[in-house]
């Protein structure tokens, strides 16, 4: 049946509503995926925003710009294809299990240290 | 001050065809070849839109009507686009391919305007070049693909380009104030425009595998300048402005 609609263009564009659904896509019809990177300022790290399918790298770079970048600030962008992406497995997501307890081993005497220097450093100048 | 009809014109076209294409490739929304790329080309053609607004906008400050009556309440007669811009979509080769020509175009037209004379002028340009780019990057990466992709996709961009090359340098009509432009700096001129766009395209069209259309058989559809339109424009009108058209004096 021919798709009517409140849209000019879908009742121009003649579709059959039932053709559409005869070939539905098989595994090969789609292209792969791949996942993108955004960096909101320079120097700062690339963060995770998505994934999108395309045919190859190039093309996908021009469409996560539009899709990813063409809202809020962003500076430069990368794409990987989500095959090249290693991860750890969600079996073994008790490795990570005694990690927020591990306070001893944070580096924040090293933020004092930088506040004592800044002391000293101020000192200095002022004598 | 005189009246500068010379930059009006020249807005005119430049907005009217920007307002036009925008809404032509808008009509893809929903229906492009893929999700991706169904985004990327109704983000392009709100850009569009954008930035005819942000011309009708200096139009106004000149002394015109407000960008929504200069844009939804003029006839097919009143408008300056080219016969490119208003062509139906049909294909999606088509739109590709027109989008490549015009792009091209767009950019190096804003990229002359950064040296403007004319301030308001300078200020679009520089603001949008960026996207324009972004255009041409699109267009170009596009029409390398599918011209080199597999013999179906190439015969179409072949086509494609035969079929619209006529029509893409109907972008470069000369206006009645040509040389007045070009001696008030405002502009480089559609001549020296076209011979900027011959050189920026060709390059691109050998990669893609593609053959311009021999120079002996150019032939540039003019008209659009002066009002002379196809019979596609006013029912493009008639849609666009359908609903605006209901209650102009509607707060949106």
């Amino acid at each position: 049946m021919i798709i009517k609609s409140l849209d000019p263009r879908v009742s121009r564009a003649q579709i059959d509503g039932d053709a559409a659904f005869e070939h539905p896509l098989q595994e090969m019809d789609q292209f792969e995926t791949f996942e993108v990177f955004a960096q909101k300022k320079r120097g700062t790290h690339h963060e995770h925003v998505g994934s999108l399918h395309a045919p190859n790298p190039e093309m996908a770079l021009l469409f996560a710009k539009e899709q990813y970048g063409r809202r809020g600030v962003c500076v430069n962008m990368w794409v990987a294809r989500t095959a090249d992406i290693f991860a750890t497995d969600y079996d073994d997501e008790d490795i990570f299990a005694t990690v927020p307890e591990k306070q001893y081993r944070e580096a924040g005497v090293y933020k004092v240290v930088d506040r004592i220097t800044k002391y000293k450093e101020e000192q200095a100048k002022q004598a | 001050m005189s009246e500068q009809l010379h930059i009006k014109e020249f807005l005119y076209k430049m907005a009217d065809d920007l307002l036009i294409l925008g809404h032509r490739n808008s009509e893809w929304t929903g229906f492009g070849p893929l999700l991706e790329e169904d985004i990327a080309f109704s983000s392009m053609a709100q850009d569009k839109i954008g930035q005819s607004l942000a011309l009708y906008t200096i139009l106004n400050q000149m002394g015109e009507q407000d960008p929504d009556t200069i844009a939804f309440m003029r006839n097919a007669n009143q408008f300056h686009c080219s016969h490119l811009v208003e062509q139906p979509n049909g294909e999606y080769d088509f739109s590709l391919v027109r989008h490549f020509l015009y792009d091209h175009a767009d950019y190096l037209r804003f990229e002359a305007l950064t040296n403007t004379n004319f301030p308001p002028l300078g200020k679009v340009a520089r603001k949008f070049k960026g996207e324009v780019k972004y255009h041409v990057f699109h267009g170009d990466t596009f029409l390398m693909k599918l011209g080199t992709g597999n013999e179906e996709s190439h015969t179409r961009m072949q086509n494609s380009l035969n079929n619209t090359f006529n029509l893409a340098l109907g972008i470069f009509e000369p206006s009645p104030y040509e040389d007045q432009l070009v001696a008030d700096g405002v502009f480089i001129g559609e001549k020296a425009l076209k011979e900027r766009w011959l050189e920026a395209i060709s390059p691109v069209i050998q990669k893609a595998g593609l053959t311009l259309p021999a120079e002996s058989t150019w032939q540039p559809v003019y008209g659009g300048r002066k009002g002379q339109h196809t019979e596609y424009l006013q029912p493009l009108l008639d849609e666009m402005t359908e609903v605006f058209r209901i209650d102009p004096g509607a707060e949106w």
